[in-house]
């Protein structure tokens, strides 16, 4: 997974509730088996019209927004469906950062996983990034985790919050899975408990 | 493990249970009981366990499953598109490499993940199971913590049989009396959804509780939990108890004999703690609950049958107006016009939510002696290989076929789809799944959520409406 330090970018504006993994990646694009190559049909279905055509109204594919490295919506971004393929499209995209008042928890967790930051704030303060956003290529936005603040093109700073081990994790580019391993005989010692002995095993033998 | 004497509700029993350690931050490493597989989200978790050389580490905690992408008409045949069976042949590929136990297509036992877990007895009360997929909220029916995780946590479960969490937040909804006739687990939950919002349950696991919901079949109490993360919760439970333990004994994978026995005590120990501590409560009046359709693009866009679709101008926010005349626009409804009556193209009776048998006999006991209207196309989708062939036993497929419905094979279908189950552009869907989300169905396609029941009262009318109306004809 790529660090996440600190980021300098065009952020794309969506006004909008409840833009669900499905809209990110419609279903007919999860057949694939890699993680690459999903950024071409992020938002497909509001991207392209029948004919693969581009529809110009729609932001990501206006000028500057093309070249978006963060988003910016409204509430409850990334609900539905848990696929990982959401954050993947958005990664493949060029998406680093997505801003938003709230969040789906899968979604939120897939983010972190994939080095994509989501960051949480208020609907006011999320209207005034996207007024931000709205002045296009000369109005970047920096992101930086280090310091948990966004600065505005006008200087101005907004702190955000992000939970400590999420931000190592980001900072440093680690996988947890290396992190978890290290508790192997924590693990190990927690399967053989006793209480635990009505747990079955599956072997297929014991089916049809 | 903390043992604290303060109540407890039935989320923080099992999830205390199961840490194995508490990190300083709070995040903890949770134990996995249970760990679910299917073709779409698992490839690149597999491909990662590959590449960085690490194993399954509890083959004998994991299942999988083929069902998104299966084809539901004839399974004698190859399966066309070359994408589906690429995603089927890698699976087969993973699971033999890394010898995780496998329900494959021929299997008379495959379909959905979520309809086979149970079904199995693969998941039971009180352990902690997840599935690359949403809806693995559907296992909390059993009382147990069933969640759905992203692809990085199935490859990070395959590799640790564990989850790095930190614990949610309890709420608890409690559906107080009887329900009306005509009423089912679907449109509790709808009603639910609607009343709480699609992000109402964020950051929150809900019990749901009360005595609708203890009166409700294990089929019913899995379509009220498939559906909890509609309601933006991270997972649904219901406290296990008697419906419970008879639903489990037996089955191919559960405790036998005394080990069943001693199985259920601890199961018995874990119903919420008098004054055990809820952020969120919530309380429905059963008698209020009507057969539920969603009108819109968002499982919360719901209404009785009975109701209107909602006009932009009633609403003060203008992004929300912007949203409804978005959805209704696409949905191709006016604002203000009657729900009921609205013409379907297709009814879709399957999905994980509602394709288990009692919810295939609730749809023939409103189509038995009738027939899909004209111009309708209806199917039944099983949930299961062993469901159809139950249904089949009490001649549920022949009272379909006669009424003109086509009775296929297991798998999502066109919940999602990913096979060629898709509507086409414009065309209008009674659908027992469970997200009418736009392009769900297939691209272009509008999606109506609802009960077997009512779906079943579309398919026969060819609109929607009340199916009080239909089943009251028959009494
Ligand atoms: S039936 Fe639908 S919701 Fe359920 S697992 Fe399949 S695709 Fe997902």
């Amino acid at each position: 997974m790529d660090k996440f330090t600190e980021l300098t970018a065009i952020a794309a504006p969506m006004p909008t509730e409840n833009i669900d993994t499905d809209q990110i990646i419609p279903a007919r694009f999860l057949k694939t088996i890699q993680r690459t190559g999903l950024g071409k049909n992020a938002f497909a279905a509001q991207r392209y019209d029948a004919d693969g055509n581009e529809n110009p109204d729609f932001v990501l594919n206006q000028e500057p927004y093309r070249h978006a490295e963060i988003l910016i919506t409204y509430d409850n971004l990334g609900c539905g469906s848990s696929r990982e393929h959401a954050p993947w499209a958005l990664l493949d995209f060029g998406i680093r950062c997505v801003i938003a008042p709230s969040f789906a928890d899968i979604f939120f967790n897939n983010c972190f996983k994939n080095g994509i930051l989501p960051i949480r704030l208020p609907r006011e303060i999320c209207d005034e990034l996207m007024d931000d956003a709205r002045q296009g290529s000369n109005s970047r936005l920096t992101v930086d985790l280090e310091r948990q603040v966004i600065v505005r093109p006008n200087g101005e700073t907004i702190a955000f919050d992000v939970d400590p081990f999420r931000r190592h994790m980001l900072l440093e580019g680690l996988d947890d899975i290396g992190q978890t391993m290290a508790h192997d005989a924590e693990i190990t010692s927690f399967e053989h408990r006793p209480s635990r002995a009505w747990v079955p095993s599956i072997t297929m033998g014991t089916s049809k | 493990m903390p043992v604290t004497n303060s109540p407890r509700t039935l989320f923080d029993k099992i999830w205390d249970d199961h840490v194995v350690e508490r990190l300083e931050d709070g995040t903890c490493i949770l134990y996995i009981d249970r760990h679910l597989v299917h073709e779409v989200t698992s490839p690149q978790a597999f491909e990662g366990l590959r590449m960085s050389g690490r194993r399954v580490r509890r083959p004998d905690a994991t299942v999988a499953v083929v069902d998104h992408n299966v084809p539901t008409s004839d399974r004698s045949k190859p399966i066309e598109e070359p994408e589906s069976r690429l995603q089927i042949e890698t699976l087969e590929k993973n699971v033999a490499e890394f010898g995780v136990p496998y329900f494959p297509l021929r299997s008379a036992s495959q379909g959905i993940v979520h309809v086979v877990g149970p079904e199995q007895g693969i998941s039971l009360p009180g352990m902690t199971i997840v599935c690359g997929d949403s809806h693995t909220s559907t296992h909390g029916a059993l009382g147990s913590l069933a969640f759905g995780i992203g692809t990085s946590e199935v490859e990070h479960v395959l590799a640790t049989q564990t989850i790095l969490q930190k614990p949610a937040k309890n709420m608890r909804v409690s559906v107080e009396g009887k329900v009306g006739p005509g009423v089912t687990a679907k449109d509790i939950m709808l009603a639910i959804i609607g009343r709480i919002g699609t992000a109402g349950g964020t950051g929150h696991v809900i019990e749901f509780a009360g005595s609708a919901i203890r009166d409700l079949d294990m089929a019913g109490r899995m379509t009220l939990c498939n559906m909890s993360i509609e309601a933006g919760a991270r997972a649904g439970l219901v406290a296990p108890d008697e419906t419970t333990f008879a639903y489990v004994k037996g089955r191919p994978f559960a405790p036998k004999g005394e080990a069943f026995e001693q199985a259920c005590d601890y199961w018995r120990s874990l119903a919420s703690d008098e004054g055990a501590y809820f952020d969120t409560e919530v309380t429905l009046a059963a008698e209020e609950i009507v057969p539920s359709i969603t009108w819109g693009t968002s499982p919360q866009d719901v209404l009785p049958i009975t109701g209107s679709v909602p006009s932009p101008s009633d609403e003060a926010d203008p992004a929300r107006a912007a949203q409804i005349q978005r959805a209704l626009d696409y949905m191709g409804l006016e604002a203000g016009q009657t729900i009921a009556g609205t013409p379907v193209d297709v009814v879709f009776i399957g999905s994980c939510t509602n394709s288990r048998l009692e919810d295939l006999r609730a749809a023939a006991d409103v189509v038995r002696g009738r027939h899909v209207a004209e111009g309708v196309r209806a199917m039944i989708v099983p949930g299961s290989g062993l469901v159809k062939h139950a249904a089949e036993a009490e001649g549920l497929d022949k009272v379909f076929l006669d009424a003109g419905f086509e009775w296929r094979e297991a798998g999502c279908s066109m919940c999602l789809g990913m096979n060629p189950d898709r509507l086409t552009p414009g065309q209008r869907c009674a659908s027992t799944s469970n997200r009418n989300f736009e392009g769900r169905q297939g691209p272009g396609g509008r999606t109506h959520l609802c009960s077997p029941a009512m779906a079943a009262a579309a398919a026969v009318t060819g609109r929607l409406c009340d199916v009080r109306e239909l089943v009251k004809e028959t009494v």
